[in-house]
């Protein structure tokens, strides 16, 4: 076709335009006469160097060594620092590659003798293909500062010997590859000094303890009232739910800081009020096995309002002419239950119940205000009730132990991203590729 | 025994289980109000029907110059207004962006955001806190406030853009033909049909500060500056000054309001959970 074409220019080459805007950003451009964008993305580059070059060579010095000036370098900072230079660079790698793109493209196009755009369509261009990026432009930088950067800041200190013994700015630290994780898993110098390895067996055991059947009794229990209250015999159906849902409506660190003060073990009601009725005194606080048990019966008191209002609606758009077809071939209640409601009642939920694991694995809240995972037990450095999430915040703000609270973070990380992947699949829409 | 016998035996069996939960559910939250009006402040000696009721507790939060609980439910209100706003405009441009149209690195923002709503803020606090002390906004609520309203874009962003997604895309080609731009389409056609999942976000995130405690104890150092939640905690946590009666007080004047607000809603806000999180 662009033999015929009388524009085409056959010999302007899309490879001199790409190897022009890798020198510089902006050349290629200029190669094919867009001089108002030539001269956008030079300024750009330009600016870029001349404004952030220093810092991000700081910066990436700064995270390879971690400062080597003791009291004077600030290891904390020079990783930041060096973290922001990373972010940059992937910032300015990512408009470089689409400078790339577009000199090529718009050399092909002169090649092929297309029109070149007007400098007024060139503006509704950018305009059209870089709305979505304009528009997210303030939260993504929201959230690489906040949520990314830290992350990434976490997964760092997991490989330093940050410690109550190595504190910036008096310290310098230095990067230890796995030693904290080899700390954590493989550590047994003689004579009970497998500390780490005790705590980290029995924390993660208590944790997915915790998590399974916490959430599995609190789910449960929302689906049975929820399935109770639907009942057509049942009245007051409205009074009904406002009572079931109120302990989802208090906010949760009340409720949690009222059952400690209830589950007290000298004073509190549980034992002076009701089980003084049985003779009993049970030690709610002191002994990990009761505590444990306490938590339980807590967040199932805490959750299951929330589920059972979302089961209510889900059971309430359940078309009836399913149960009266069942009913037509005798099917008993349980087979209705089983075949009908329960898989209706899951498919429409069940990421949100997923959610749920998750939300209770990171259960932070209920643990540390109740007991601040304690009773303390023997031969460990976390409390008897201790998740790992609070075991985490224990080792951080109580130990000074920062680099080992990053290892077992990034453990953390790997467990919830497997909750992530899981989530991937259930969730409908991702099934329906492209879709999404 | 036949069958109208059995059905109703049921029934009761079913009125004795709510009747069960209700008085499971009732005996915390009323013994929580019981010992706010105990006069003493020891949990020892009070009791759930005090013989000498007295309201000194909520009085003392109100008159007594020792007293920040009225500053506090200020810094509060304050900082979920803020949150409720920013968090809403922030997520309302992401979700839009993400639902209607597709560009390079969509797909995988999306799996990021998936991935990084199931983080907890925890994993990331000594970063939080030491990054806020290296440009001056520690013990400051202009610090938390940010740090609220970055932390929340991944679950509400696919909340939205859930949501979004449930909109016909007619209605913008429509508007398209009409004339509307990007802008156009925005404010014009998503917004205002997206008015119930936005209300449920600016709720859940005017709510937050009101609840959550571990960011601001993180945070915040100074008494002035505490939120309700913190300040509310510290009466407890206090070693030498604990005061369970005080707290209860206090909590049950932010529990009330709060807890309204929540029954009033529900329906709203599960349909929005509902809407928003199975779609994806």
């Amino acid at each position: 076709m662009s033999a015929n074409n009388p524009t085409a220019r056959k010999n302007h080459n899309p490879k001199i335009a790409m190897v022009l805007s890798i020198l510089l950003a902006g050349l290629g451009q200029l190669y094919n006469r867009r001089y108002v964008k030539g001269i956008i993305f030079i300024i750009l580059e330009v600016s870029f160097i001349v404004t952030l070059a220093e810092f991000i060579n700081y910066g990436i010095w700064g995270i390879m060594t971690l400062g080597t000036l003791q009291g004077t370098d600030h290891s904390i900072f020079l990783l930041i620092y060096g973290l922001i230079s990373i972010i940059l660079i992937a910032f300015a790698l990512t408009l470089y590659i689409a400078n790339v793109r577009d000199a090529k493209k718009d050399a092909i196009r002169i090649r092929n003798g297309e029109k070149t755009p007007t400098f007024k369509e060139g503006v509704r261009n950018v305009w059209d293909t870089g709305f979505p990026y304009f528009f997210i432009t303030p939260g993504l930088i929201m959230l690489a500062f906040i949520v990314i950067l830290p992350l990434m800041f976490t997964v760092a200190l997991a490989f330093t010997d940050y410690s109550q013994y190595t504190q910036p700015p008096r310290a310098l630290l230095s990067w230890v590859g796995f030693d904290n994780f080899a700390r954590l898993f493989f550590e047994t110098g003689g004579a009970g000094n497998n500390i780490w390895q005790d705590t980290f067996i029995s924390v993660f055991t208590w944790t997915i303890v915790w998590t399974l059947v916490a959430t599995t009794l609190q789910i449960s229990l929302g689906l049975f009232l929820a399935l109770l209250v639907n009942d057509p015999r049942i009245k007051f159906k409205r009074l009904i739910r406002t009572i079931l849902i109120l302990p989802w409506a208090v906010p949760a660190f009340v409720t949690i800081l009222v059952f400690a003060a209830m589950f007290n073990d000298r004073f509190g009601a549980i034992n002076t009020d009701i089980l003084a009725l049985f003779n009993l005194s049970i030690p709610w606080l002191q002994d990990p096995f009761y505590t444990r048990i306490a938590l339980i019966m807590i967040q199932t008191w805490l959750g299951f309002p929330f589920v059972f209002a979302l089961f209510t609606g889900i059971l309430q758009s359940i078309s009836k002419d399913w149960y009266e077809a069942a009913e037509v071939d005798g099917a008993s209640r349980f087979q209705k239950f089983r075949n009908i409601t329960l898989p209706h009642v899951l498919f429409a939920t069940a990421p949100l119940l997923i959610m749920q694991y998750a939300g209770n694995f990171n259960n932070f809240n209920i643990i540390y205000l109740f007991n601040e995972g304690g009773p303390a037990v023997r031969g460990q450095n976390a409390g008897g009730t201790d998740i790992l999430i609070s075991w985490v915040y224990d080792l951080t703000f109580e130990l000074n132990q920062y680099s080992m609270a990053a290892a077992i973070t990034i453990i953390l990380g790997l467990i919830v991203t497997g909750f992530a992947i899981f989530q991937f699949r259930r969730t409908r829409a991702f099934k329906e590729e492209g879709n999404i | 025994m036949s069958r109208k016998v059995k059905s109703n035996v049921e029934v009761t069996l079913i009125y004795l289980f709510l009747a069960f939960m209700a008085i499971v559910i009732g005996y915390p939250l009323l013994w929580t109000v019981g010992m706010s009006l105990n006069p003493g402040t020891s949990l020892y000696s009070a009791q759930l029907i005090p013989d000498n009721w007295s309201l000194v507790h909520y009085k003392w939060l109100f008159t007594d110059p020792s007293s920040n609980y009225l500053t506090w439910y200020k810094n509060s209100v304050m900082v979920a207004v803020a949150n409720a706003f920013f968090s809403v405009v922030l997520t309302s441009f992401v979700a839009y962006a993400f639902s209607r149209y597709r560009f390079v690195g969509r797909k995988y923002g999306l799996y990021a955001f998936l991935l990084l709503q199931m983080f907890p803020a925890i994993m990331a606090m000594v970063a939080i806190y030491v990054m806020l002390n290296m440009v001056g906004l520690l013990d400051s609520l202009v610090g938390l406030t940010l740090i609220y309203i970055g932390g929340q874009i991944p679950f509400n962003a696919w909340l939205v853009k859930g949501y979004f997604d449930t909109i016909p895309k007619e209605l913008d080609e429509a508007a398209r033909i009409d004339g509307a731009g990007h802008l156009g389409v925005f404010f014009r056609i998503m917004l205002p049909l997206a008015k119930p999942i936005l209300g449920v976000v600016a709720l859940f995130n005017f709510m937050a500060p009101f609840v959550d405690f571990l960011l601001p104890r993180i945070i915040l150092r100074n008494p002035e500056n505490f939120t309700l939640a913190l300040g509310l905690f510290n009466f407890i946590s206090n070693q030498f000054d604990n005061n369970f009666t005080r707290f209860a007080a206090g909590s049950i004047l932010i529990a009330i309001p709060i807890a309204i607000v929540y029954l009033l809603s529900q329906r709203f806000l599960i349909a929005g959970l509902t809407a928003g999180g199975t779609k994806g």
